[in-house]
């Protein structure tokens, strides 16, 4: 009974892997097991790991490339206002609008836009910064950080039975399995 | 520092990009402990020391330049811009290798780079640093500074954008941030680390902030390597752009000396001529007083010095061509101003340039030459000061005899120039010395996909 009391409080299941070919060998049986409410765990970045979670697609790429369009339309935009309609001046007799020399500060606007755009952007999606957060409550996942790796499987996840995962992970052989709580 | 060493040419053909036998155990404690555990040594302080002493200097120089204006400066027309262009240019060139280590050589899949890319993206912060300050102070009225951008303000006036000092007040503003945008966000995992490694409680707190809570979820992975890759991308073009502005600024004027074609390719070449340069000055005793040989191995240092040898032979053709087209294209003003260079009042300057940036570097190809850290340390000093004479050649031998006799002059700087100077450089030192012991000077999680072990395996 022990395990339904603290249902409501689990954030959800942890297991503690030494290599990243296990880590990403568990998040696969653990996909095909059903489970989709999960994240993996480790010190530097495993493309396979995230597509054994099914994680696929991010929309930074997507978020960098409007940054960019914007910051070269408003930076045209900008010199073209001020240059023709704003405050017109006559230098060397050249045309108000000089279309290619206001190409290098567009160019220059496009990228910061896009790059700025592309770390808000990230971090947002990210949720970042969070300083809380309940994986931190286990003690050895601070190794995530250095040399181990981690499956979270979440108490969200339809399919989650503190019981039942608990043996599931087992299965697959992890250093340690940890209660996440809240 | 060894002189030439046996081991190291026996491995010539290729040595590791790290040291056999490291875990993710042992790369970490090696980074981290630089900044947690080693206690502060007197060569740390020593260099802090000069450092702080010459940052000094500049306070000193720029404290009498506010109170008396540019005048106490060795400029005047017609040599206007003198030192303080020229310090532009050489700290933002010396920049510039950052940003091709970081963002270029990130996109071939150059994965040797892992090792020496976080201190390379600082030096190019600071170099950026050191280089604002010089057109900021030459303004003469640098309270005013902010007038360079365009902002709605009562006098109802606003930037010339067909002017390319407008342009390189847009590049180099955005240089520096995206540089440090690149910087950050490289940062923030291995803060995460520094987090969890320190004992003191302040010092977990600080990291714990700076790391915004990073926990190495893999969604979290995936934005961020979309992320890092596009600033790559972004940061490309965007590095070659800024050499190239700042060679607008020259080639758009019509002066004999700087209307020329070839100067944006020739000044980008030049600039990651010197940036390797300065990589090599700052690699060299950071991994022999730290320890870290396993990191930055004989592959780093080979690796930059055949990029300064390429690089360096493109400057090379640049002084070529601008001697070849001189003479080709029948203008009396474009042949004085070689003949100027070569047997003027500054001719000692562009003779030491052609030996210190295009002659002595040639030993480097020689792989003994490339195998030992005091040849290649001596080298990149000898190009160092070469890259910033030929900053000086184009702006005084161009400027101090155009094309009217009448209004020829000549240019001495003043001990205030040198100041101003060799304070920047103090302020670029004591920047790194103390960069190195509060934030990881290698990346940690870079290095780690390095070893076999980061494989996954089927």
């Amino acid at each position: 009974m022990s395990h339904v009391s603290a249902a409501p409080t689990l954030y959800g299941l942890m297991a503690e892997f030494e290599t990243p070919t296990e880590l990403v060998h568990a998040a696969k049986a653990a996909y095909a097991e059903g489970y989709r409410d999960m994240d993996a765990y480790s010190p530097f970045p495993i493309e396979e790991a995230s597509e054994a979670i099914g994680f696929h697609k991010s929309a930074v790429p997507l978020i960098v490339l409007l940054g960019g369009i914007m910051g070269g339309l408003s930076g045209f935009g900008l010199q073209y206002w001020i240059n023709v309609i704003a405050y017109p001046l006559n230098i060397g007799g050249k045309p108000y609008d000089s279309w290619p020399a206001f190409i290098v500060p567009t160019f220059e606007m496009t990228i910061l836009f896009a790059g700025l755009s592309g770390m808000f952007g990230m971090f947002a999606l990210n949720g970042l910064p969070q300083p809380y957060h309940p994986v931190f409550h286990v003690d050895k996942f601070s190794a995530v950080t250095r040399d181990k790796f981690f499956l979270c499987v979440e108490a969200t996840d339809p399919k989650f039975d503190p019981v039942g995962t608990q043996q599931f992970m087992e299965r697959l052989k992890p250093l340690s399995i940890s209660e996440v709580p809240h | 520092m060894a002189g030439v060493d046996e081991k190291n040419v026996a491995l010539l053909d290729e040595p590791p990009v790290l040291a056999p036998g490291q875990t993710f155990d042992s790369v970490t404690d090696t980074i981290t402990d630089i900044v947690l555990k080693r206690p502060i040594g007197l060569g740390w302080l020593a260099g802090l020391a000069v450092g702080m002493g010459l940052l000094a200097i500049l306070g000193m120089a720029v404290t009498y330049l506010f109170l008396r204006g540019v005048g106490i400066w060795g400029i005047e027309v017609p040599v206007a811009w003198g030192f303080a262009i020229i310090n532009f240019v050489w700290w933002i060139g010396i920049g510039h290798a950052g940003t091709l280590i970081s963002a270029i050589l990130l996109l071939f899949k150059q994965t040797w780079r892992n090792s020496i890319n976080r201190f390379a993206e600082a030096m190019t912060l600071f170099a950026v640093a050191c280089a604002g300050m010089f057109p900021l102070l030459h303004m003469g009225r640098p309270w005013l500074g902010y007038w360079m951008f365009p902002y709605p303000n009562s006098m109802g006036v606003w930037p010339q954008f067909r002017s390319p000092l407008v342009w390189d007040v847009f590049a180099v503003s955005t240089y520096a941030t995206i540089s440090a945008v690149f910087w950050f966000v490289g940062l923030v995992p291995d803060f995460a680390t520094m987090r969890e490694q320190a004992t003191n409680r302040w010092a977990r707190m600080v990291y714990g902030m700076l790391s915004l809570g990073w926990r190495g979820s893999a969604r979290h992975w995936t934005r961020y390597e979309a992320l890092y890759i596009l600033l790559a991308g972004i940061s490309t073009p965007l590095v070659l752009s800024v050499h190239t502005v700042v060679s607008f600024d020259f080639a758009i004027a019509i002066v004999p000396g700087w209307h020329t074609t070839i100067f944006p390719p020739y000044f980008v070449a030049g600039a990651i001529y010197s940036g390797f340069a300065m990589v090599l000055v700052l690699a060299i005793p950071i991994r022999k007083y730290y320890g870290l040989e396993g990191m930055i191995t004989m592959r780093h240092l080979q690796n930059s010095a055949k990029i300064m040898l390429a690089t360096g032979l493109i400057v090379g053709y640049g002084y070529f061509f601008e001697t070849f087209i001189a003479l080709y294209s029948g203008s009396t003003y474009e042949r004085f101003m070689i003949h100027n260079r070569w047997f003027g009042p500054y001719a000692w300057a562009y003779w030491s340039l052609i030996l210190l940036n295009i002659l002595i570097p040639q030993i480097l190809w020689w792989p003994k030459i490339r195998s030992s850290t005091t040849w290649l340390f001596g080298i990149s000093l000898v190009v160092l000061v070469g890259m910033w004479l030929e900053r000086f050649v184009i702006i005084v031998t161009s400027l101090h005899r155009d094309y009217l006799p009448s209004s020829w002059g000549h240019y001495v700087p003043t001990r205030w120039d040198w100041a101003t100077y060799m304070g920047t450089i103090g302020l670029f030192t004591a920047a790194i010395f103390i960069f190195i012991r509060i934030a990881p000077a290698i990346s940690i999680f870079e290095i780690r996909m390095l070893l076999p072990q980061a494989e996954v395996k089927e």
